[in-house]
């Protein structure tokens, strides 16, 4: 039961609709092959520093769940598949980072409550 | 005849650059982790061309530096830093 964590880049062109319906589509693909989502995050639409596919902008999406390692196969297939998804990458938490998601996640959340004007996302974790 | 060196007066004293202690930045704050989604904390240990600069510039030690590495080619993968770029600071 290892923490994996997907960060995936959807092409700016599709509408807002379309850009939930296939973070569904993952979301349902993970939990459907017996792993847990932990966290969800899209970071919304970002520049990108290079361009990739002729488009400069993409929307990212991040997503930590916890699972077998088969749950990784079937996800990236899916990723592969859908023409959608520009660019994905999955990745095995070791016991270090995933203590920095969880405190990562705090982070966010807290700063989410404040509603500070800029969110600083401080790396230096004591 | 060589010029004895005292007869040579400098305007300031000549300042040999002292050798700063250069130190892993990593061990010292005591990071274990270092995260591919946070491309500002990434640059720090980029040129301006988004080069990865040498440990022998930034002192960080062999192990962290693999990370470093690790982390900014991640990060590259996913298009938060550029392969290369001018003026990126």
């Amino acid at each position: 039961m290892n923490h994996y964590e997907t960060v995936f880049i959807l092409t700016p062109v599709l509408s807002d609709a379309q850009m939930k319906e296939a973070v569904e589509k993952f979301k349902t693909v993970i939990t459907e092959s017996g792993a847990s989502i932990v966290n969800e995050e899209n970071w919304g639409l970002r520049k990108l520093a290079y361009p990739i596919q002729k488009k400069t902008t993409g929307f990212y999406t991040l997503i930590e769940f916890d699972g077998e390692a088969p749950v990784v196969k079937k996800l990236e297939t899916a990723f592969r598949r859908d023409e959608k998804v520009i660019r994905f990458l999955t990745f095995n938490l070791n016991k270090f980072a995933a203590e920095y998601a969880v405190k990562r996640r705090s982070l966010k959340k807290a700063a989410k409550e404040e509603k500070p004007a800029e969110e600083a996302q401080t790396e230096t974790n004591e | 005849m060589a010029q004895t060196q005292s007869e040579i007066r400098y305007l300031t004293p000549l300042s040999v650059d002292t050798q700063k202690k250069k130190y892993c930045r990593f061990k010292r704050s005591g990071i274990k982790y270092i995260d591919y989604k946070d491309p500002e904390f990434l640059k720090k240990f980029l040129n301006e061309q988004g080069k990865i600069l040498p440990r022998r510039i930034t002192g960080t030690s062999l192990k962290f530096q693999r990370r470093v590495a690790k982390a900014v080619k991640r990060a590259r993968h996913l298009a938060l830093l550029p392969y290369v770029t001018d003026l990126m600071k």
